[in-house]
């Protein structure tokens, strides 16, 4: 894999004017994304994971959006500042998306090919014929059947599988550097959703695109990440490669995230809730968001921000847990189970000196 | 969709002939004799039961109805009751003007409308907006016949721009012209309605098609503004605008009883409040009749038109 960083987001701020007063969506996100990596941005609803990447493409509603500070670093240039005209330049053709919901994504009154075609003609220098062209070998490549005939038809002809590999056509038309991927396979039922995440590795290896994918799905994270950003209340609360945030987590909040999520060996009706719900981000709590549903928080969480605490060189956390003076706390069982698992895993993979694309519990 | 349409033409038959009905039975309980009008206060109960029998009035009422009837199938309407001349070219002399002027309005508002509430839409919250949406509040608001009179008023008597009435100078042939100079004040009265309703519409509809996801698709995609305007936006947004047209359509024959009133426009609209005030069955029959047709026909044409616009819709 190269090393290349080929997307930077700094300290980005993104705060939305409501009728009851100005929410603090994004409170100091930052992330690089390296080329051909998968980056997993999960967390639950409203913790500002679709917001920030949103930002970066800049489709969040300009009216009511208030980018407060930051930078988002595109091929030197930080996106936030280009002109509209430049951003539809870049939006498609270097930077595309796939959205949550297939069913409504797509324009109902155009046929499906026209809408493949359509970011071709917009950023290639090519004639509608090879447009055309393409439009009908992206359609066979994402595996829809029949190309020259589906591209007469209309979305509504569509299953939703079907109109989300339209969608990834769509969003692969121009070959972009960067595929961000909003939660694309939630409104799908779970055999299609193995189907499009496995077209989403393959072609992500094929075109070597780098790939943001949110989620609120760790079983799906496992599948797909080779990294893994964890977002909580508009901030990343830790941040690693995928085994270093599976086997060896350090932030309570996502050992919250492990522990509930379901396994084949916990009874279900012992399944781990976190406490409480996230909160609001109109009045953003003092100190770590997160305090107030944490087991483990220290005095010092109800009073002062978390600064971020290097793990490894990939590994980073912001929880003050990992502060040298505090106390040594057990996390939950099921979390000590997975660090012990890792353990085992790891020295197999310095035994085997494997290629470095990780084991993804797959 | 031939078949379709083939259908609903047939299936339009016996609701014509309800609505036959329902105005037959309508008109006769309406207060008031036709030949009120043709008798002196010193006419004998013999002259009224005279003039009764000449006009087949004394017979019962669905004998009347079955006469009508059978006589409208082969084509012939009638005779009115207060001129005495055949109902079919009296309506199809009208006709002419009603359509003249209503077809001038509901194309300008239209017109006008549409990219107004597009306007409207994409400007929502400046004071472009609020100034369209408070100025089509006026307009829906704001009746005929004080809008007709005011006009009329300011630009007829006092600054002697157009007629106050009528659709040609009297004693001249009509050129297009003059037929223009006097369409002007009745339209804008008409147009007012009309545009400030289309323009509400148009707003609601696109703020409503700029909220769905799939343009949100075509953004992501990296389009400029106008295409996505044009290629994404307004053909969503003229589904449920078709609708609207479709309400105005019958507009055009069933004209506009007050504006043309005021303005003394010929048409089909004045024809129909002289004929309430005279009692004229027969000429309220046939306008009963020809609004009834337009109106079944601007539903076929709707429905045929959903199909066109949105390929969701489709007919066997």
């Amino acid at each position: 894999m190269e090393e290349t960083t080929v997307l930077e987001v700094k300290d980005l701020a993104i705060s939305f004017q409501t009728f009851e007063g100005v929410v603090k969506a994004v409170r100091g996100v930052e992330f690089m994304l390296k080329k051909g990596e998968t980056l997993a941005i999960v967390g639950e609803s409203g913790s500002g994971k679709s917001v920030s990447t949103k930002a970066i493409n800049r489709l969040l509603p300009e009216k009511n959006t208030l980018i407060e500070r930051g930078e988002v670093l595109f091929e030197g240039q930080d996106l936030l500042k280009l002109s509209e005209k430049d951003m539809q330049g870049i939006r498609g053709n270097d930077i595309a998306m796939i959205f949550q919901d297939p069913m409504t994504s797509l324009n109902p009154t155009m046929t499906v090919g026209k809408q493949i075609a359509e970011p071709i003609i917009a950023h290639k220098n090519v004639s509608k014929e090879e447009a055309k062209e393409k439009a009908l070998e992206l359609m066979d490549l994402v595996g829809i059947h029949h190309p020259k005939k589906s591209y007469k038809n209309y979305p509504h002809q569509f299953s939703g599988g079907m109109r989300q590999r339209v969608m990834i056509a769509i969003a692969l038309a121009c070959e972009p550097k960067i595929l961000i991927a909003d939660e694309p396979t939630t409104a799908l039922d779970v055999t299609i959703q193995a189907q499009i995440l496995d077209l989403m590795n393959k072609l992500k290896d094929e075109l070597d695109t780098s790939i943001i994918f949110i989620t609120h799905d760790l079983g799906v994270v496992a599948q797909m990440a080779d990294r893994v950003a964890v977002m909580y209340a508009g901030q990343i609360v830790e941040i690693g490669t995928a085994d270093e945030i599976f086997y060896n987590p350090m932030h309570p909040y996502t050992w919250g995230l492990l522990a509930s999520m379901p396994t084949l060996d916990v009874d279900q009706k012992n399944l781990y809730t976190i406490p409480g719900s996230p909160p609001n981000l109109l009045h953003p709590p003092v100190g770590d968001a997160f305090a107030a549903r944490n087991d483990y928080a220290l005095a010092i969480d109800f009073q002062q921000e978390p600064e971020v605490f290097k793990v490894t060189d990939t590994h980073y956390a912001k929880t003050w847990l990992l502060h040298p003076d505090a106390p040594d706390v057990t996390p939950p069982l099921k979390v000590v189970r997975r660090k012990e698992k890792y353990e085992a895993l790891f020295s197999v993979k310095m035994y085997a000196n494997s290629t470095g694309g990780g084991i993804n519990g797959g | 969709m031939k078949k379709y349409v083939g259908k609903r033409f047939l299936t339009a038959v016996p609701v014509l002939l309800m609505i036959t009905i329902g105005a037959f039975i309508m008109i006769n309980l309406a207060p008031g004799e036709p030949t009120d009008l043709y008798i002196t206060p010193d006419a004998t109960v013999q002259q009224v039961e005279a003039t009764r029998r000449a006009l087949g009035l004394d017979q019962p009422y669905p004998v009347q109805y079955i006469r009508w009837l059978g006589r409208a199938v082969t084509g012939d309407l009638g005779i009115s009751f207060s001129t005495r001349y055949p109902v079919l070219p009296i309506i199809i002399s009208r006709l002419g003007p009603t359509i003249v002027l209503m077809g001038t309005t509901l194309l300008f508002s239209y017109i006008v409308a549409i990219p107004l509430g597009i306007i409207s839409a994409r400007k929502q919250g400046t004071w472009v907006d609020t100034f369209l949406t408070g100025s089509a509040f006026v307009g829906v608001s704001i009746p005929n016949f004080f809008l007709g009179l005011g006009l009329i008023y300011i630009f007829a008597v006092q600054l002697n721009w157009f007629p106050t009435g009528g659709m040609q100078e009297l004693g001249v042939d009509g050129s297009i012209f003059s037929v223009l100079r006097h369409l002007v004040l009745p339209v804008i009265v008409l147009s007012a309605f009309y545009i400030a309703n289309m323009t509400r519409y148009m707003r609601a509809t696109m703020i409503q098609v700029y909220g769905e996801n799939y343009i949100r698709t075509a953004t992501a995609k990296g389009l400029a503004q106008k295409v996505i305007l044009t290629k994404h936006g307004i053909r969503n947004a003229l589904i449920p605008v078709i609708t609207i047209v479709g309400t105005d359509l019958p507009r055009l024959v069933g004209g506009a009883i007050v504006t043309e009133q005021i303005f003394q426009w010929p048409g089909l609209g004045r024809l129909t409040i002289t004929a309430i005030q005279q009692r004229d069955l027969p000429i309220l029959m046939a306008i009963t009749i020809l609004s009834a047709f337009v109106v079944l026909l601007a539903n076929i044409f709707v429905d045929v038109m959903y199909a066109v616009v949105d390929p969701r819709i489709k007919y066997d």
